[in-house]
């Protein structure tokens, strides 16, 4: 009894020196169990393995949360080696927040169901799809969290090279074009951060974020400091798929297998997205990024015709992937808006939205993944009458859907209200307006689903009465998807209270 | 004037640059694409490299342990910036990755499509689709 106790005690003061690595480990864990997973040349093996890796990557990142909200940044020093010397990785509000998206999104992917025809891989070698995913996953989290912007760079790469391998598995052969190009409009993001970074380097001699932002208040010289924001801002542009660099995008998503999609559509773009609200705010600061470099109008306008042009293009697509893909670069407007509209609420609108987004189109790809399961097909037309065959995955999809449009009640609502306000705010009445035209056409892209699953017969040639209901365990992770965006819809105050936090800690303390 | 003639390997890291990316615009074949993208990269790394040196800098390599004789060493010899060039080592790394990852696509997308130029891929692209919604055609119009 007495040695059971002691045991005990040693395991929770193991776990305690064990949680002060937590910050590191949230990276190393899925970082290591990616070669394990090449490794067991098992597909089920590779699939516990990556679950168990993620779920105690998701339990270390709750944690680290938790320790943030009660005490405030948690810093981290690689290697024993004080910042700005050193890497440190550092968790505030705003990245834990993040992170803690990610994986979430990338543990409840993983036990979802797929259908063997929707990769490229030979049979018995799907062990390397988690190795890969795994990859992505870390470096995604890697992004989130480090303290170092050539770390940045490094996670960043890291992030995209394994999402081009996921987009290029996909089962059609259009899937390698789109991931050709993918990657080399990627590429050139990249490298457009990387000459940003080196700029920040030559003014600064420093890498530190926090340490940059310090010694960014004595640089007077504008010229380089604009060229280097401008090359920042495009590099992360184009993997954010802001309005005119999004071109990579609709393939990608189109032709990616839907588990791929779902999982990049709710966390890459999302991190590319933390990554603009870092160097606009943190480390160029508001003042300089809006009143020297003018930001409001150039994002501004792209916003809106984002938030045109993607839900324009949804309206007229024939394939339900494609749809989703040119809704997202709608989303993606109204999250950029929240940043150009340089006011608090509108910050805080951008930021649920970053969240609410992932849950969003996560939810509504895997429910894409399920028709594909059972149909075969993601074409529109296709799925005519199918909402009778499978009433629980398209009933998930119109809950999503009217979060897309902002219905009241869904998480779409919470982000258009803060978006809205902030406009009002900033008396910018033609942008509240648009703000919510746009949404009508959200509408009308979200009705078309709505029509052609449960008000029109079934194509001929398509035997409906054969297609049934997903399995269990494809139908559970999208309704606690869909469940989540209208908990979130109602109770607001776990992510826009978190969100209001984190936009406070950036816009400098002053609400 | 000898402003801009002193600062001329930055002018030489952007002239590579535009090359690069223009061969990644113009040309069709997919290799010369990524060739364009390589010389892009290394525009860029040309750029931290040049950033990193110092005019008569040597590598920055302490020759004793002596407190006293690293004093005076660091007082009469110049050292080069050794932090670009180490970051660098880690761009050239992913730059290999990015380019074997790009030609293993030519490789299979040379195998489906057996061509490697892209406008011939993206038309067989268009003629399948054309084809496939010519058949669904004609299946609906026997439907009815």
């Amino acid at each position: 009894m007495f040695g059971l106790l002691s045991t005990w005690s040693d395991w929770a003061t193991s776990l305690s020196t064990l949680s002060e690595h937590f910050p590191v480990l949230v990276v190393v864990v899925p970082m290591l169990s990616a070669p394990l997973c090449f490794l067991s040349r098992n597909g089920r093996a590779a699939r516990g393995i990556s679950f168990f890796a993620l779920l105690s990557c998701l339990l270390m990142v709750i944690h680290l949360l938790g320790r943030v909200l009660d005490e405030g940044v948690v810093s981290y020093r690689l290697g024993g080696w004080p910042p700005p010397l050193g890497i440190e990785y550092r968790y505030d509000q705003i990245n834990a927040f993040v992170a803690l998206i990610v994986a979430f999104v990338a543990t409840v992917v993983v036990p979802f169901g797929q259908n063997k025809k929707a990769f490229r891989v030979p049979a018995g070698r799907t062990n390397v799809i988690y190795a890969v995913y795994l990859l992505c996953t870390s470096g995604l989290l890697g992004m989130c969290v480090t303290g170092d912007l050539f770390n940045v760079y490094v996670f960043l790469e890291i992030s995209s090279l394994s999402a081009y391998t996921l987009v290029a598995i996909g089962a059609e052969r259009r899937a390698m074009m789109s991931a050709f190009s993918y990657l080399t409009m990627g590429t050139i993001g990249g490298l457009f951060f990387l000459i940003g970074i080196g700029m920040l380097y030559q003014m600064t001699g420093t890498l530190n974020i926090v340490d940059l932002s310090m010694r960014l208040y004595d640089v007077s010289s504008v010229r380089t400091l604009s060229v280097a924001f401008a090359t920042l801002f495009v590099g992360v542009s184009i993997k954010l798929a802001v309005f005119p660099l999004h071109q990579w995008l609709p393939n990608a998503y189109t032709y990616a297998p839907p588990k791929v999609s779902a999982f990049l559509a709710a966390t890459a773009t999302k991190v590319a997205f933390y990554v603009m609200l870092r160097i606009i705010f943190t480390i160029f600061g508001r003042e300089r990024s809006f009143e020297q470099m003018n930001l409001d109008r150039i994002l501004l306008p792209l916003s809106i015709a984002a938030m045109f042009m993607g839900s324009i293009a949804a309206i007229y697509q024939t394939n339900i992937k494609r749809l989703l893909a040119f809704s997202s670069i709608a989303q993606i407007g109204y999250m950029t808006l929240g940043i150009s509209l340089d006011s608090l609420t509108g910050l805080v609108g951008g930021i649920v939205h970053l969240f609410n987004h992932a849950l969003m189109k996560g939810g509504l790809f895997l429910a894409v993944a399920c028709i594909l399961f059972r149909l075969g097909s993601v074409k529109i037309d296709d799925m005519r009458g199918i909402g009778r065959r499978m009433p629980w995955t398209m009933g998930a999809v119109v809950v999503l859907g009217l979060g897309l449009v902002g219905v009241p009640g869904t998480v779409g609502f919470v982000s258009k209200w803060y978006l809205v306000l902030g406009a009002l705010e900033r008396e910018l009445y033609v942008v509240a307006f648009l703000t919510l035209v746009s949404s009508l056409l959200a509408v009308v892209y979200v009705w078309r689903l709505v029509e052609v699953a449960w008000f029109s017969d079934p194509k001929p040639g398509i035997r409906m009465a054969e297609v049934r209901e997903a399995p269990l365990t494809m139908v559970v992770p999208v309704w606690a998807l869909a469940a989540a965006t209208i908990y979130f819809g109602i109770f607001t105050e776990h992510s826009a209270g978190v969100a209001r936090l984190a936009a406070a800690q950036l816009f400098g303390g002053t609400p | 004037m000898s402003s801009y003639l002193g600062l001329w390997h930055y002018h030489a890291c952007i002239l590579l640059m535009m090359v690069g990316l223009f061969a990644v615009i113009s040309r069709q074949h997919l290799v010369k694409k990524i060739l364009g993208l390589t010389i892009t990269q290394v525009s860029v790394i040309m750029f931290f490299v040049a950033m990193g040196k110092v005019r008569g800098g040597t590598a920055p390599i302490l020759e004793t342990m002596n407190h006293d004789a690293v004093a005076r060493q660091a007082q009469d010899v110049v050292f080069s910036n050794p932090i670009p060039h180490v970051l660098m080592l880690t761009a050239i790394v992913v730059g290999v990755a990015t380019n074997a990852l790009a030609l293993s696509f030519v490789v299979r997308i040379k195998e489906s499509y057996g061509t490697a130029e892209e406008d011939e891929v993206l038309a067989a692209d268009h003629a399948a689709s054309v084809a496939e919604s010519a058949k669904e055609h004609s299946l609906e119009s026997e439907a009815t």
